[in-house]
């Protein structure tokens, strides 16, 4: 039984093919590293599951219940538990940590119990909690505009982990990082993946093998390989379109 | 963490007692209670500019702060005039009318009295019959209800539509006006129910009160005015502070991101539309009474242009700077337009303020707009920037702090 079923999708922008019947299943508790060379469709393929582009055909089933994705807004999707970190690290840059962490922290969204809300020592303490994990506790007061680089793609994972999703899409979280900060993200993640299922979109093959995890091989927007790392590294069709080159 | 309201937001206490302390300021001076410093026409001026900065808080809400850019608020300001202008008229014609028909031989009907009524409110349209519209005219509780039910359903509608279908930026903005637009040409129509381009005048008598000076009216509209602006400004204060104000300043920066945290961005729009169009409603059932008409020209799409104007001039994205753009540009226009400015004289050519101002208006917007972002109340930065290192570690806020060395300085 998996978590989320995508299958046969495929979506073209002006007659362009970026994926093209697509299929891809993940279950409940796993991580899967999704790899391909610039172009292969993996940020589509992450807009396609959140809802940001509709695809032309396929479909895409989630959860228990089977529900289908397609029909659900953008914020639907959010709340139905998948949660999304962009490949260009996207946090409020004109609020503080604390707000951001706020904001994406599990909680009622409809706009009357939003504006009614009081965080419960319970939720501070979860903030508190998630900012010791990514290492950013002593810049809860700063405005999120200030941090580095990588401090920012870590506010975007700890945002991510605040709306405590069923599913975690995660796009290069490991670009701009120095090689500590990286291995701090790659611990952060294989932590998240202990609970719930955590699909991660990277380049660096090093980052990817510390995951010691499933890969699927994306090219020309469908799947070319599957299987564990050293499998699809020794597949030749993989060598010839990505590593190869 | 965890502080008090006005200690989290110290700009809500000094606002609350600077508006105290002006409205007790103009009754200790005005005709009416005081001194008589202030005359009965300026004090409808001050009184109407608070209006003016309740809507200019309300439009800081919605474009400031949730970044939607309406240029359509003096539509919903110009509705709650209407709304509360047609109690006050029919109920003070129906005085007349009583008055008069009195002296009959025979006592009048209730339905000669309506009549009566009609033929007094529409015969300068041609008409005698009452509009639909005017179903409720007899009931200042259903009116006073429409000044906030009234816009607050038009915006209700007009954000659907527009929102669902996620238009946004320049293409909402130019919509909004559409809206402000159409309804003032419909106002204009004689048959529109309302008396055309004739509007609603004789609004500064209040019914039942003739006998009451205007000097004491105005005043007691002033205060009127003040404990709206007051309440208004306590609202928008406590809706930006808390995690909807993080929302909205989520949605004005990148409403994409917002959707991905699970906020439906349309309904947080949709709400803060709404909620802003009727306190523009209730800004404008008090203004209305204090300029005593109220016509479409008033809807007309440049007046909700000015008052963007004023709240960029003002400083947006912070409630005091839309306060103190409306205070600041509405009160200067005012004595440019109103030909007190003394003229220029170059020798072959002499400048007419009133010709000239909206050009110096216009500049300064622009000049705004490119050089000061923040506008005037970005000075409140430099500022309490400027204080903040004098402090030498004291344990206070940096507003606390900087008003006591102002006090000292003083
Ligand atoms: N909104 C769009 N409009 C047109 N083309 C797009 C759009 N989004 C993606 N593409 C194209 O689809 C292909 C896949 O893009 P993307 O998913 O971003 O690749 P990846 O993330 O694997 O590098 C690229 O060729 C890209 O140019
Ligand atoms: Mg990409």
């Amino acid at each position: 039984m998996s978590l989320l079923e995508v299958s046969g999708v495929s979506v073209s922008f002006d007659g362009f093919k970026a994926i093209n019947n697509l299929s891809f299943q993940i279950g409940d508790a796993e991580m899967r590293a999704v790899i391909g060379p610039n172009g292969a469709g993996k940020t589509t393929f992450m807009d396609i599951i959140t809802g940001k582009t509709r695809p032309d055909e396929g479909r895409v089933i989630w959860g228990e219940k089977s529900k289908s994705l397609l029909s659900m807004s953008e914020a639907q999707i959010a709340r139905e538990g998948i949660g999304r970190k962009f490949q260009k690290p996207t946090v409020f840059e004109d609020q503080t940590v604390h707000a951001n962490l706020l904001m994406a922290l599990k909680n009622e969204r409809g706009p009357l119990s939003v504006l009614f809300w009081k965080p419960k020592p319970d939720d501070l303490a979860r903030v508190e909690a998630l900012a010791s994990e990514i290492a950013l506790s002593d810049q809860l007061a700063r405005k999120a505009g200030e941090l580095s680089h990588g401090q920012k793609q870590w506010l975007e994972i700890g945002m991510l982990l605040a709306q405590d999703p069923k599913l975690l899409l995660v796009d290069e979280p490991a670009a701009g990082m120095t090689p500590s900060e990286r291995e701090h993200t790659t611990s952060i993640l294989v932590e998240a993946a202990k609970t719930r299922a955590v699909v991660v979109v990277e380049h660096d093959m090093e980052f990817i093998r510390r995951l010691n995890c499933r890969v699927t091989v994306l090219h020309e927007g469908s799947v070319l390989a599957e299987g564990s790392l050293d499998h699809v590294t020794s597949d030749p069709r993989v060598i010839d379109v990505y590593l190869g080159r | 963490m965890r502080t008090s309201f006005f200690a989290r937001n110290p700009s809500v206490p000094i606002f609350l007692v600077l508006l105290a302390a002006f409205t007790i300021g103009v009754t200790i001076l005005g005709e009416a209670y005081g001194t008589g410093d202030i005359s009965t026409s300026f004090t409808k001026t001050l009184g109407k500019t608070l209006c003016l900065c309740l809507i200019a808080v309300a439009l800081d809400l919605v474009w400031g702060y949730t970044g939607i850019l309406s240029l359509g608020h003096f539509a919903f300001f110009g509705l709650g005039g209407y709304m509360i202008g047609m109690w006050l008229m029919y109920e003070r014609t129906r005085a007349i009318v009583e008055r008069s028909l009195a002296n009959a031989p025979i006592p009048p009907t209730p339905q000669e009295i309506v009549d009566g009524i009609g033929t007094q409110i529409f015969g300068v349209v041609g008409s005698n019959e009452f509009p639909v519209v005017w179903a409720f005219a007899d009931s200042l509780f259903l009116q006073l209800l429409m000044v906030v039910a009234v816009p607050g359903l038009l915006a209700l509608v007009f954000g659907w539509l527009a929102f669902r279908s996620r238009v946004t930026g320049v293409y909402l903005s130019i919509l909004t006006q559409a809206m402000t637009l159409a309804l003032a040409l419909y106002l204009f129509q004689n048959d529109s129910g309302l008396r055309g381009n004739n509007g609603l005048s004789g609004l500064q008598n209040l019914p039942g009160l003739g006998s009451v000076p205007q000097s004491k009216v105005s005043i007691w509209f002033l205060w009127a005015s003040a404990a709206a602006l007051g309440l208004g400004y306590l609202l928008a204060a406590w809706i930006v502070s808390g995690k909807f104000g993080s929302v909205m300043r989520g949605i004005r920066d990148d409403e994409a991101r917002v959707r991905f945290l699970g906020y439906s961005v349309e309904g947080y729009k949709l709400f803060v539309f709404t909620l802003t169009a009727m306190i523009a409603g209730i800004a404008g059932a008090l203004y209305y009474p204090q300029a005593g008409i109220v016509n479409p020209a008033e809807i007309a799409p440049i007046a909700s242009i000015y008052l963007v104007v004023w709240v960029a001039i003002g400083g947006r994205g912070r409630l005091y700077g839309a306060v103190i753009g409306a205070t600041f540009v509405s009160l200067v226009s005012s004595w440019f337009t109103g030909g007190q400015a003394p003229d220029i004289p170059l020798g072959v050519y002499t400048i007419k303020w009133v010709d000239w101002w909206l050009i110096v208006l216009g500049l300064s917007f622009v000049g705004v707009t490119l050089f000061a972002p923040k506008g005037i109340g970005g000075l409140v930065d430099l500022w309490t920037g400027r204080r903040a290192p004098d402090r030498h570690g004291a344990d206070l806020g940096p507003d606390q702090g900087s008003f006591r060395e102002r006090e000292a300085g003083e």
